[in-house]
């Protein structure tokens, strides 16, 4: 899965901003720490500004600041403000009789929207930020059994 | 588990394993978070894993003021699809009003360290994908997406 720009970027600043609430941090900061664009990302945190996600600090020292609540707040929560899930978009789509292939496809594509969806919406922030903490990439992931031969499964 | 109520007066909770006396009380909760009751269900459970059969798997209590107020059940698999041994958490359930209070992750982490008494080094489960809560509470305790898919069909 692919998350747009802004997504990415939105998820970078609200995460950056929840690991120290009482922080404050200017979008240059934010920028410079991603190698992303501060005009873009100036625009992303307005809009998360208007969802009440941060709120920007006037004045010398000023910048943005963590205003949510990190333990409900979901990865779906901010990802929803930028860009739908695929199953969003595709159910609004109808369907038109004799359409099989059409329709068989867009069941199995369904599947995977729907682990996303559950995924995204089972992660906090503050969760995330703990699975950040633990690094879990860098530790050899639980590998499925190898697979057997149809000869040895006889 | 639903969303929490946080009236309840804070009682020491003691975490211990499951005796025959507790299962009224695991039946009871167990109907009051899922609206089912179902005492044959619970009863086999316990005759599997209860206090006297500790060898095949866990089965934990949250006792407090001789009520109980929450429990999880588990058991160690091996070779399912060629998995090596691990510990398998099949049942959780914590009273609504005793819940956002660490009760879940000492049940979870009583049970993780009866699976590290066992000689596993690690724990699985499985859930209703459109269970938020109880999805977003094994996220909390760390667990994250492993290397197997569970599928099904109709039998018609």
């Amino acid at each position: 899965m692919r998350l747009q720009k802004a997504t990415a970027f939105a998820l970078y600043a609200v995460l950056e901003l929840a690991a120290n609430p009482a922080r404050q941090l200017t979008v240059v900061e934010i920028a410079d720490k991603y190698g992303i664009s501060a005009h873009h990302l100036a625009k992303v945190l307005r809009d998360l500004g208007r969802a009440g996600l941060v709120e920007a600090v006037r004045g010398v020292g000023g910048g943005y600041r963590f205003a949510g609540n990190a333990k409900r707040l979901t990865l779906m929560d901010v990802i929803r403000l930028f860009e739908e899930i695929g199953a969003e978009t595709d159910a609004a789509t109808p369907l038109v009789a004799g359409q099989d292939i059409a329709a068989g496809l867009r069941f199995v594509l369904a599947e995977l929207d729907a682990q996303t969806v559950a995924t995204l919406r089972s992660i906090s922030l503050s969760t995330m930020l703990k699975l950040i903490g633990r690094r879990p990439w860098a530790v050899t992931p639980s590998q499925p059994p190898a697979r057997q031969s149809a000869r040895q499964r006889r | 588990m639903a969303k929490a109520q946080r009236s309840e007066p804070a009682e020491p909770v003691g975490i211990r394993r499951a005796t025959a006396a507790d299962m009224p009380g695991v039946i009871a909760l167990d109907e009051a978070v899922t609206g089912l009751r179902k005492p044959e269900y619970w009863r086999e459970v316990f005759g599997r894993y209860g206090a006297a059969r500790r060898e095949l798997g866990s089965f934990l209590v949250a006792e407090a003021a001789g009520r109980i107020e929450g429990f999880i059940v588990g058991e160690v698999r091996a070779w399912e699809f060629g998995s090596p041994p691990c510990g398998w958490i099949f049942a959780v359930q914590v009273r609504a009003a005793r819940r956002v209070q660490g009760l879940g992750s000492r049940l979870f982490d009583a049970v993780c360290e009866s699976f590290r008494a066992a000689g596993v080094d690690r724990v699985r489960t499985m859930l209703a994908r459109d269970d938020t809560v109880i999805h977003a509470f094994f996220r909390s305790q760390g667990m994250t997406a492993g290397p197997f898919i569970q599928l099904e069909m109709r039998l018609d």
